[in-house]
């Protein structure tokens, strides 16, 4: 099993303040880690790090093997990011929006489509795609930043608590796009982890200052 | 890598298409260019203007009307979270750059196209000048497309980015100004259009344009950095 992501002493500060704080993990493809932790413990900023939206402060990082922050290039485009924003134009319909995604990724035309098509229906918003994503409930732009996390058919999916604003619906629909699955690399964070620790492979337990409570 | 072109247009449509939705840049670009010149009318007291104040006021208002929408231009990346997405994606960022500068110069165009005539009602004699005119401004609004862009990607993440970007752009822009009314001045002089030193006003224009597409293709890319 070859590694999608090698963590070796990670640091981040903001400020004189350690968020991070010498994290190490080692996680294979096709696993799901799951990063517990209380508010302020580093979870969103160890997501946004792998994500290569920000820099990490020291210690070795490695993801989908391209080096960080070098070698960023080489993953972007090959991870689904699902933040606490949905990155999503309000003033775009939900099709328009998921059409402006899908070109930045190098998807067109009619592959681009049916690929919209099928997601929208995934996730049982093919009704709504033509509504502003201004006019959706917080629930449906979820359903909709599900769709564009894994439009791309991403290698790696880095979810920080995907299930927010989700009904007991959407949270099944949006389970079978970004839940476990074959091949699907997972980091999961999240405040329930009754629902999430059944899927894992292993757990990353953040303390205060991001120093690791329990691996 | 998606292609530069691929990702150029898909940012620059997305942008054009929002603006063509919203109308939250263009329409208030011009009412602020059409109320300056009727500010102008009663304050200079003149119902005719030439050579260097009528290049001045034409410019002053055109420079000002743009930094409206210069402090727009990164705002949806920046609260509906553009700037992730798009640093997600494997895209050559200065696509990005050429996007944005090539939608800031759409608004330049259309604003003109609107508002220069009101000028040329208002304070000119003749429209002989507006053909000429109209070359000196479209190379005066790519450098300021691209300068603009450039800043208001800087400014776009401070709390004070209204503030930050005329602030910045206003000494940048002191040469294309110095530039474009000397290119214009002679334009609107008494007695209709002449051309002295018109032809080194515009290369000087191109060489501001030139310089600072350079500058915003070479930096760009570290801007969007966290």
């Amino acid at each position: 099993m070859s590694t999608a992501i090698e963590l070796r002493g990670l640091r981040r500060n903001f400020g004189d303040v350690p968020v991070l704080d010498d994290i190490d993990v080692t996680l294979g493809t096709g696993e799901s880690l799951v990063v517990l932790g209380p508010n302020g413990a580093g979870k969103t900023t160890l997501l946004r790090i792998l994500a290569t939206l920000l820099r990490p402060g020291g210690g070795e990082v490695r993801v989908l093997g391209a080096r960080l922050p070098g070698d960023a290039w080489k993953a972007r485009g090959r991870i689904g990011f699902l933040g606490h924003e949905p990155l999503l134009y309000r003033d775009l319909s939900g099709r328009e929006n998921l059409r402006f995604h899908a070109k930045l990724h190098g998807l067109r035309g009619t592959e681009a489509e049916r690929r919209i098509d099928t997601l929208l229906a995934a996730v049982g918003m093919e009704r709504r795609a033509e509504q502003h994503v201004a006019e959706l409930s917080a629930g449906m732009r979820q359903r909709l930043a599900v769709c564009r996390c894994v439009l791309h058919e991403p290698e790696l999916l880095l979810l920080d608590e995907p299930d927010s604003n989700l009904d007991a619906e959407g949270r099944e629909l949006a389970r079978e796009l970004i839940g476990p699955g074959e091949r699907r690399t997972r980091v999961l964070v999240t405040h329930d982890p009754e629902r999430a620790l059944p899927d894992a492979d292993q757990v990353l337990r953040l303390g205060a200052g991001g120093r690791v409570a329990v691996a | 890598m998606t292609p530069t072109r691929v990702a150029f247009a898909a940012i620059l449509g997305k942008d054009l298409r929002a603006e063509l939705r919203t109308l939250q840049s263009l329409p208030a670009m011009a009412l602020f260019a059409v109320t300056t010149f009727v500010i102008f009318r009663f304050g200079l007291d003149r119902t005719a203007l030439s050579g260097n104040l009528a290049a001045g006021v034409l410019w002053v208002t055109l420079l000002f009307a743009a930094i409206l929408g210069i402090n727009r231009l990164f705002v949806a990346e920046r609260e509906e979270g553009g700037f992730d997405a798009i640093r997600l994606a494997p895209i050559d960022r200065t696509a990005v750059f050429a996007a944005k500068a090539a939608a800031l110069l759409v608004y330049l165009v259309m604003l003109e196209l609107i508002v220069v005539p009101v000028f040329a009602v208002f304070f000119l004699d003749s429209a002989a000048a507006l053909a000429p005119l109209a070359l000196v401004l479209l190379l005066a609004d790519l450098g300021l497309a691209a300068t603009g862009a450039l800043i208001s990607s800087m400014a776009v993440n401070s709390r004070a980015r209204d503030l930050l970007a005329p602030l910045v752009l206003l000494p940048l822009a002191v040469p294309l100004s110095i530039a474009a009314t000397g290119a214009i001045e002679p334009l609107l002089a008494v007695g209709g259009p002449g051309y002295e030193r018109f032809g080194a006003w515009l290369t000087v224009l191109g060489l501001y344009d030139l310089i600072f597409l350079l500058v915003g293709y070479a930096v760009f890319d570290f801007l969007l950095e966290d």
